[in-house]
């Protein structure tokens, strides 16, 4: 009899691959056996249809299941009898297949909701199709032995499902039930009273509920990670929980228990709904209704974010609760959430009334993830619970041989494993300058590195020397070389790498609309126009470079930028003659007296602390500022930016195109690059703030304008070229409206264009870029030196 | 001045401004040294050197010859060692006025004689418009470490406490005030003075100092981030314990810029036992350069070469050492 063996890679191990393949050959009676390798699942079959075998296969998988690549060889040896599911070999589970943690399965839904069943509102149920996995491993490969599952003994009913190849749960790692698995519990941390008629309910997740609802701020410790709840539809709660965290204007996250609730307060288009219940279960990002929450919620902006249950802890809590809560990450603001029950009531005693806690230890911090819909697909803007650690297959040419470590950014860090031609990018990590993420991100590094056997001979780092990422990348080099990436052609590289376009195709252009990062000629880029391929990248065209007085403190006060902006051309006495009546001169003026003018000027002129910038992320500070919508500060990170694009008037963007402001494309002195010059937009701007525009009205003008300059400097870098192909990143992509305009007249001008999806076009994605690039350098530096010694 | 040519102009010019303010008569190419600290067995030798370029060259509080001799003295000092004698090196751009040159003589010799050190040897150069920049000073010096005494960044351990002798900032933010040039009005005076009888005061008290650091160029984040990584410990610092001046943290909040990495010339770290932390405090605050001196945190076994603070908003954020100036890190 004929038979073949089958090797199939990708996500295929721990989410019920086998027992699928197993049931896929009783009902073809075919004969033979599965089993995982460290290579992927090995499957052969003996029988009729064996040829058809595969095209089943990709119609039975399984929810969580994902085939990277499959290949098929003939067997000569005789078959065993039957099909049967063989043990896994010593060490043989594949390292690369670690699957990100599932929203809860509608079959174990409908468990815990039915009193017959077993599971019966225990909190923990899950099966091969959902529940935790990233979350709870501690070292690979992945089995219960080395999750912080193991100290759960499985009780008779838990194993024999456990040992049953027909049953949901077979080799369900984090199986349990409500006799032998975890158990939660409530408790009073520092502050408050204890309302007793909360505790009198059913039992203490409806307990947490009453919490809630009694308007209390409740610390729940979830999947990968504390939160921090409240009812939020309770301004005074808000107002509470966020004067207890310190956390300033940054918007709130919100689950709610169904769609039907999410409907009531935000627009849901299908792709957003799918989103919304897919076993990733991000936070989506979606069109608020306006007056039904309170503005404290996310105030200035026009989005919320929301995300469904996605553990059956969460489902129980939130079925008694016809209201949206607030699920903030469990920290004090800007550090990472707590994970341990010990944390909560050490550090979170300050902030919550009570902790819900549990005895699962989690082994891996994941923050939630965060994704927005547009122009009909998912873009994530946090990477996190549910994507990572889902390796990326990079495309076509790059090879399996080398194994290479990608530092990433300063900010959104993450870092990136490459090995046997994937990349593994870890979750989003925060910020480095805060110690707590420092530290816990050189634990996820040692972890990763452990996890997947990786010992790489190469390391890749961002240009900046004082990024916390690349000094950290020299100091584990250890003598091993490292590569320093110029940030913008690692944002191109990513999206390249996420599309799939194949190592030595033809240069794209790549556009990066960025906050800042550290240009090849010392000064800081952020609006950069790369001719760009993954070996290295020319660069076309900018932003106009603008001085940034004060360095890190313009950064942060959008009127340092405007400042700078305005009096790049137009000098002070000229402002103050033509527009003395605003409101904007008095907010300089007053903004004089702690900082001088003269001061000011000097630090501009000497560049003393004031790098020059052709940053697109100042620029639309210095709009907002100027429009009136920020001015001092910010409390985070792009929040001018966002609240300048949530004020756009949606009506003022279809007016005629000649209302658009006018950028125009000068050439920059010395080098002679084109540039996008922004000097007449000020002037319009300064214009419809004498006639009192709204502010709305003037952001769409100010984003049709640069999306429109940024389509033209384009099209003039492309003409004459045959570049045919446009790569859209950085940080400023993630303002819908730009990416939507620019992507939507690129396209008109006949280009095809790349875009961010599963990756981050923020600094998120940075490490996916380096790491591409430092591989993409060395498979040609290799390449050269074969040429040279067969020459 | 024009005096590049060398010959009787330039002895005169060296004798009238340099020799006769520094030393006994006869400064020489080469002096001979003797000192009954040198014959004690066990006696080591220190020896340094550093250049000085400021500009300006006079600031309150000081001119580049109070720092060209505090500056030597301190690295003499931190390493635990008696500073004995400097010598003095100029290179002078053509132009420069004489009264600026016998000015820094004079700063000099103060600083010197305050530091109780003696300047036995030097050398002048003038080099031609444009060549220079004003005046830059090199010096030299060596001292005795009396037998046992061992001050190095590799001796810290874990628990053991850091102190500072006094405000932070205060010369790098001078610096920047009497430029001129930013339009900042400040009551500011550089700190820059001798450290070497602080030092011997601390150690009268608590003789097993286990390291000092002058927190120079690169301020107070270069100096501890050295002895982290020197000694393999994590450091720990408290922000609302750091002396700030409010001048000082004004300016740096205009020119966006961070006080941690402002450069002092003559603010002490030390890092001592924890038992001796409270002795060690009471003895640099008996003598006036230590009069400010606090305790700002701790040597700690997590984290080791990394070192963190602790900020006034409840977080913690990494206190790393800069490679360059300081360049926005944002994205
Ligand atoms: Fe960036
Ligand atoms: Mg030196
Ligand atoms: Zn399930
Ligand atoms: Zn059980």
């Amino acid at each position: 009899m004929n038979g073949a063996r089958l090797t199939v890679r990708g996500q295929v191990q721990g989410v019920g691959f086998r027992p699928a393949v197993w049931r896929l050959a009783q009902d073809m009676q075919l004969q033979g056996d599965v089993r995982n390798t460290a290579e992927g699942v090995v499957i052969r079959i003996w029988g009729e249809g064996t040829q058809s075998f595969p095209t089943r296969l990709h119609k039975a998988l399984p929810a969580l299941a994902r085939i990277e690549e499959l290949t098929m060889e003939p067997l000569e040896t005789a078959p065993p009898p039957g099909f049967s599911i063989v043990a896994s070999d010593a060490g043989g589970a594949m390292r690369a297949s670690i699957t990100p943690d599932a929203a809860t399965c509608p079959d174990c839904l409908a468990e815990i909701r039915n009193p017959f069943e077993r599971r019966y509102r225990y909190p923990f149920t899950n099966c091969t199709h959902c529940g935790p996995r990233f979350s709870i491993i501690e070292s690979a490969p992945y089995d219960r032995a080395r999750t912080t599952m193991a100290p759960f003994d499985l009780c008779e009913p838990c194993e024999a499902e456990y040992r049953n190849p027909a049953d949901r749960r077979f080799h369900a790692q984090p199986i349990a039930c409500g006799r032998c698995g975890p158990r939660i519990w409530i408790e009073k941390l520092g502050r408050g009273a204890v309302h007793l008629e909360a505790f009198s309910m059913l039992d203490d997740v409806d307990a947490t509920g009453g919490m809630i609802l009694n308007g209390h701020i409740v610390a729940i410790r979830g999947l990968g990670g504390v939160h921090l709840t409240c009812d939020a539809t309770n301004a005074a709660a808000i107002v509470e929980l966020r004067r207890r965290k310190g956390r300033d204007g940054k918007a709130l996250a919100l689950m709610a228990r169904d769609l039907d609730l999410v409907r009531h307060y935000c627009e849901v288009s299908n792709e957003e709904a799918a989103a919304l219940s897919g076993p990733e279960a991000p936070i989506v990002l979606l069109k608020t209704k306006p007056n039904r929450l309170p503005d404290s919620i996310a105030p200035g902006l026009d989005r919320l974010g929301v995300m469904l249950p996605y553990t059956p802890f969460y489902h129980m809590i939130l079925r008694r609760i016809g209201r949206p809560v607030i699920m903030t990450s469990g920290n004090p603001s800007g550090q990472p959430q707590c994970i341990g029950n010990e944390e909560v009531r050490d550090r979170l005693a300050d902030i919550a009334d009570f902790a819900c806690l549990h005895d699962r230890e989690i082994a891996n911090r994941i923050d939630d993830s965060v994704v927005r819909i547009d122009l009909g697909r998912m873009r994530v803007i946090r990477r996190a619970r549910g994507f990572a650690p889902q390796a990326i297959t990079l495309p076509e040419g790059f090879s399996r041989d080398h194994q290479i470590l990608a530092m990433g950014s300063e900010l959104k860090n993450t870092f990136c494993l490459i090995k046997d031609g994937q990349a593994i990018l870890s979750q989003h990590m925060g910020d480095l300058e805060d110690a707590e993420t420092y530290l816990d991100s050189e634990r996820n590094l040692s972890l990763y590195t452990a996890i997947y056997d990786h010992s790489p001979s190469l390391l890749a780092v961002d240009q900046h020397p004082d990024y916390l990422s690349t000094q950290r990348g020299y100091a584990l080099a250890d003598g091993r070389p490292v590569v320093e990436v110029q940030h913008h052609h690692a944002h191109i590289a990513a999206c390249m790498a996420e599309n799939g376009r194949a190592l030595g195709a033809p240069p794209v252009l790549g556009i990066a609309m960025d906050g800042s990062g550290l240009g090849e000629d010392g000064t800081f880029w952020g609006g950069e126009f790369l001719i760009a391929d993954y070996c290295g990248y020319q660069r076309a065209g900018c932003l106009k470079p603008v001085a940034l007085p004060g360095g890190t403190a313009a950064i942060k006060a959008p009127w340092r930028n405007a400042y700078a902006h305005l009096m790049a051309e137009m000098g002070w006495s000229e402002f103050a003659m033509n527009f003395r009546e605003l409101p904007l001169f008095e907010k300089f003026n007053r903004q004089f007296e702690t900082v001088s003018r003269s001061t000011l000027d000097s630090m501009i002129r000497q560049g003393r602390n004031a790098p020059v910038s052709s940053s697109c992320g100042r620029l639309f500070d210095a709009a907002a500022a100027i429009a009136g919508l920020a001015w001092e500060a910010q409390a985070y990170e792009g929040e001018a930016a966002m609240r300048f694009e949530a004020a756009i008037d949606r009506d003022a963007l279809s007016e005629p195109d000649e209302l658009a402001y006018p950028f125009s494309i000068p050439l920059l002195k010395g080098n002679g690059l084109p540039y996008i010059e922004p000097l007449a937009v000020w002037r319009a701007m300064l214009g419809d703030l004498i006639l009192k525009t709204p502010a709305g009205v003037m952001s769409a003008r100010f984003h049709r304008g640069l999306a429109n300059v940024i389509v033209a400097m384009a099209a003039r870098i492309t003409a004459d070229t045959a570049i045919d192909t446009i790569a859209l990143s950085g940080g400023c992509f993630q303002n819908a409206t730009l990416f939507t305009l620019v992507h939507q007249g690129l396209e008109r001008a006949g280009k095809i264009v790349l875009s961010h999806g599963k990756v981050p076009a923020n600094d998120g994605g940075l490490s996916l870029g380096q790491g591409a690039i430092a591989l993409a350098i060395t498979q040609s530096a290799n390449q050269r030196a074969e040429e040279t010694s067969c020459a | 001045l024009a005096h590049g040519g060398g010959g009787k102009a330039m002895r005169d010019l060296i004798e009238d401004v340099f020799t006769s303010v520094f030393a006994p008569p006869g400064m020489e190419d080469q002096a001979r040294l003797m000192d009954a600290s040198l014959l004690e067995p066990g006696a080591e030798l220190a020896f340094t050197t550093d250049s000085f370029v400021v500009s300006p060259m006079e600031f309150p509080g000081g001119d580049i010859g109070t720092i060209s001799v505090c500056g030597t003295v301190n690295d003499l000092a931190v390493g635990g060692a008696r500073p004995l004698w400097l010598s003095a090196a100029f290179i002078i751009e053509e132009g420069v006025e004489i009264t600026t040159l016998r000015q820094i003589a004079a700063s000099m010799q103060k600083s010197a004689l305050e530091a109780g050190v003696r300047i036995v040897t030097g050398d002048t150069k003038v080099v031609g418009k444009g060549s220079g920049d004003g005046v830059f000073v090199t010096t030299a010096g060596i001292g005795v470490i009396p037998p046992g005494r061992r001050m190095l960044a590799e001796s810290v351990r874990p628990g053991d406490i850091a102190l500072v002798s006094g405000v932070l900032g205060d010369h790098g933010a001078a610096i920047l005030a009497a430029r001129g040039d930013m339009d900042l009005t400040s009551d500011i005076r550089s700190d820059c003075q001798p450290l070497n009888h602080l030092i011997e005061a601390v150690l009268t008290a608590v003789p097993d100092i286990r390291a000092a650091r002058d927190a120079t160029r690169g301020g107070l984040a270069s100096a501890l981030n050295e002895v982290a990584y020197a000694a393999g410990v994590g450091i720990e610092i408290t922000e609302a314990d750091l002396p700030l001046r409010q001048e000082v943290r004004g300016i740096c909040e205009i020119l966006g810029l961070d006080p941690l990495y402002l450069a002092n010339e003559g603010t002490l770290v030390l890092f001592v036992p924890p038992d001796q932390a409270v002795s060690a405090l009471a003895a640099m605050k008996s003598v006036p350069a230590g009069r400010g001196a606090r305790v700002i945190g701790k040597a700690v076994t997590a984290h080791p070469g990394t070192v963190i603070m602790k900020t006034v908003l409840g977080g913690a954020r990494i206190v790393d050492m800069l490679v360059g100036e300081q360049l926005p890190r944002i994205c």
